[in-house]
């Protein structure tokens, strides 16, 4: 039942290819049918109700792959953020070879994405983790414009240092447990935890996700790379592809592989720390709307790693909402973004100016947004926030609590901030003109702000059924 | 033993010429030769099928992809390499002290703490490892090929006039 | 339990891999030309694929290192594929391979 989340993507792409008239289109419908049933299929598993089903169809196991209440949360992100961005790449990408090209990379990357979250091999994980780079990779590059190219060289040659940093690790690995398998893994680091080796190989592990996921110091390919990519990939890329491969590889990894000693722990606080100061206060001065949301994204993350790095139950399950938060608000952030520039054709928000009126649905989405990404209830990215700064103060780190606070509010301002150059005030001349984007782009955007807001308020509904079963994975 | 000494110092010297020649096909042939002597490394230490691969692959396609890009991009005029020889030389200088430097400090202070070693298990033979047990390997292969195949067409292909 | 033998073994082949290392990242670091970086790159990646063999025949499992090193052959294969493309993409543009002409993004 499982190798179906990754061979009927796969058969798919197989079949996209076959020239035809209307192959485009097929594979357009084809493809948001798939993702809408990946999404449905998560929430469905969560609560419960098709495990009798699923039961049975799982004796059919193919390949090795293994699901628990982190691995749906992560299936329901990547349906959601993979529907958005198809339909935000079929409006923005105007020629056909361009849409096609676009929705053969994006199921490539959803492959790699969806095997990355189901499997149970840390060689397996490494692969996909793999494919998903180089398909981003190739996807910056689609419309071959020159920041674009540039952007996407230097991601690729961080990436490739934390492949590198990776393989080494695994090496080491080897030597010391002798499989790959994630179970093997964690009882032979455990039992000869204090072997120099053993450190030395968790270390270069945590470097490589650490530039992976584009945490403080290894942050420098990431604003690049948001920035020059085309909108669409953008919205892709900064709504799920780096928080899967290089936020979700290192949860798994530390909650079930490394284990949770007191020196990982505050190494991925400090480091989440840092990053939540140093993202916030570097968006509060740009003047590029992409820009800005791509040191936000940094800030975010984090969140998220400062409450993994606490690593109470309470803790990681505020951070794994948070995360499933930040798909959904940073993917609603960029899609606005993109609908600005098609339709005003400028993202420096110092030419822009008062354009609520004119793209009512991308400003009334933009403050949903930006209301939950800050954290004011009754949005979700409230109870997100506020149950890992709980989980912090109930630890006792009460100084990260504090600045966890502090830059909340440091993202209220940056936000507002925006919203008044972008949004308010008044219109400028040359964008009389303007028009509100097409449905490709309000269509994914209201979903988005709608699930935001369902969240937020069903809150309770929402903790129960998928946050949760989480701290299960802790025991 | 004397023999790995050897086999590896000539990989090492082989990647330091790789780096510090001034010529960008001499770097690629370079590149080619690490990878052969890389490879009979391989095949010593018991490894028969991936030194085959490392052999066919790294150094014979990849210095072909590189050769090929290589032979698209403008040759520098011979003037330019006069003066670029002797930048270089102050930049790349730096590179083989450092290697002998780390080399020597490795050698005296680098200490291997005891480790358990794992009894060997599983399955010994490569190709039924592979096909038998991780799938999941080779249909990440198959699918970064395609990948790889997307990436051809969208990058390399010139638009129509 | 690890022997002496083995253990120098390692220690051997360790510092090896080590240097290789960071001739790869010097590299990197250090180059003027694109095409120059995807080989330092790819020197990196000797280095591990070094490591990995070797780790695998003190543990008695060559099969598993063996297995690992062939995907990652195919994977360092498309990566090469791909950056070689974009490196000519960007040389459309550019007329060079300079890494001093990237500067228009900023940082």
């Amino acid at each position: 039942m499982l190798s179906l989340f990754v061979s009927i993507p796969f058969l798919s792409l197989i079949v996209f290819n076959i020239p035809g008239k209307h192959s485009t289109r097929l594979a357009l419908f084809w493809s948001a049918f798939l993702f809408i049933v990946q999404s449905a299929l998560a929430l469905l598993f969560s609560t419960g109700t098709i495990n009798p089903v699923a039961r049975q169809l799982s004796r059919i196991f193919i390949f090795k792959l293994s699901l628990d209440p982190l691995s749906l949360l992560l299936l329901l992100s990547i349906g959601v953020a993979a529907f958005a961005a198809l339909l935000a790449g079929n409006n923005l990408f105007r020629e056909k070879s361009q849409k096609s090209n676009f929705i053969n990379l994006l199921m490539v990357a959803v492959i790699g994405m969806n095997a990355t979250v189901l499997a149970a091999d840390l060689f397996s994980v490494y692969i996909f983790m793999e494919i998903v780079a180089v398909s981003s990779f190739v996807l910056i590059s689609i419309q071959k414009d020159r920041l674009a190219l540039e952007g996407a060289f230097k991601y690729m040659v961080m990436s490739s240092i934390a492949t590198c940093l990776m393989l080494v690790s695994i090496a080491l690995i080897i030597l010391v447990c002798g499989d790959t398998d994630f179970g093997v893994v964690a009882s032979g680091l455990c039992a000869q935890s204090g072997n120099p080796i053993v450190k030395l190989a968790i270390g270069l592990f945590l470097c490589g996700l650490f530039i992976k996921s584009g945490l403080v110091p290894f942050h420098g390919w990431l604003p690049d790379a948001y920035s020059a990519a085309p909108s669409a990939v953008s919205v892709l890329l900064a709504g799920i592809i780096t928080k899967v491969t290089g936020v979700y590889v290192l949860m798994r990894l530390v909650i079930s592989v490394f284990g949770i000693n007191p020196a990982i722990q505050n190494l991925l606080m400090l480091a989440g720390a840092v990053s939540i100061a140093f993202g916030a206060l570097a968006a509060l001065t740009q003047h590029d709307f992409k820009r800005m949301l791509a040191y936000s994204s940094i800030s975010q993350v984090g969140y998220i790693i400062l409450g993994l790095g606490c690593a109470t139950p309470l803790a990681i399950a505020g951070a794994a909402f948070h995360f499933f938060n930040h798909t959904i608000f940073k993917t609603l952030l960029f899609i606005n973004a993109a609908a600005v520039e098609k339709q005003a054709g400028s993202i420096q928000m110092d030419n822009l100016g008062g354009l609520s009126e004119k793209m009512p649905v991308t400003g009334a989405t933009s403050v949903i947004a930006l209301l939950s990404t800050a954290g004011i209830p009754p949005l979700a990215g409230f109870w997100s926030k506020l149950i890992i700064i709980m989980a912090l103060w109930s630890a006792g780190n009460f100084a990260y609590a504090y600045i966890a606070v502090i830059f909340s509010v440091v993202t209220l301002a940056y936000f507002l901030s925006m919203q008044r150059r972008v949004f308010f005030g008044k219109l400028a001349l040359s964008l009389e003109s303007v028009k509100e984007a097409g449905a490709g782009i309000t269509i994914p955007a209201a979903l988005l702000a709608g699930i935001t807001v369902a969240a937020g308020v069903g809150f309770f509904w929402v903790l129960d059924k998928l946050i949760l079963p989480i701290q299960e994975i802790l025991r | 033993m004397a023999m790995e000494i050897l086999l590896l110092l000539g990989l090492l010297a082989a990647a330091l010429w790789t780096v510090m020649t001034t010529r960008l096909l001499r770097s690629v042939v370079g590149l080619a030769l690490t990878s052969a002597v890389l490879s009979i490394i391989i095949f010593r230490l018991n490894s028969p099928v991936a030194a085959v691969f490392e052999l066919s692959v790294c150094a014979g396609l990849i210095p072909v992809i590189f050769i090929t890009t290589i032979s698209f991009t403008q040759r520098i005029a011979k003037s330019q390499i006069q003066e670029r020889r002797r930048e270089r030389f102050i930049r790349f200088f730096l590179l083989p002290v450092i290697v002998v430097v780390a080399g020597l400090a490795l050698l005296r202070w680098l200490k291997i703490p005891a480790l358990m070693l794992p009894a060997a298990a599983g399955e010994t033979d490569v190709r039924l490892l592979l096909w038998d047990v991780r799938h999941l390997d080779l249909l990440g292969q198959i699918v970064i090929l395609l990948a790889g195949a997307f990436a051809v067409v969208i990058l390399f292909k010139e638009p129509r006039k | 339990m690890m022997t002496p033998e083995l253990s120098q073994v390692f220690w051997l082949y360790s510092i090896f891999a080590a240097l290789l290392f960071i001739t790869g990242l010097y590299c990197v670091l250090a180059t003027f030309n694109l095409i120059r970086v995807l080989v330092g790159v790819e020197i990196l990646i000797k280095a591990a694929t070094l490591l990995i063999i070797v780790c695998g025949q003190l543990t008695g499992r060559q099969a598993l290192a063996q297995a690992i090193v062939i995907t990652l052959i195919v994977i360092e294969v498309v990566i090469m594929v791909a950056a070689g493309g974009v490196i000519l993409c960007l040389y459309k543009h550019n007329h060079s391979i300079d890494t001093r002409k990237l500067k228009n993004l900023k940082g």
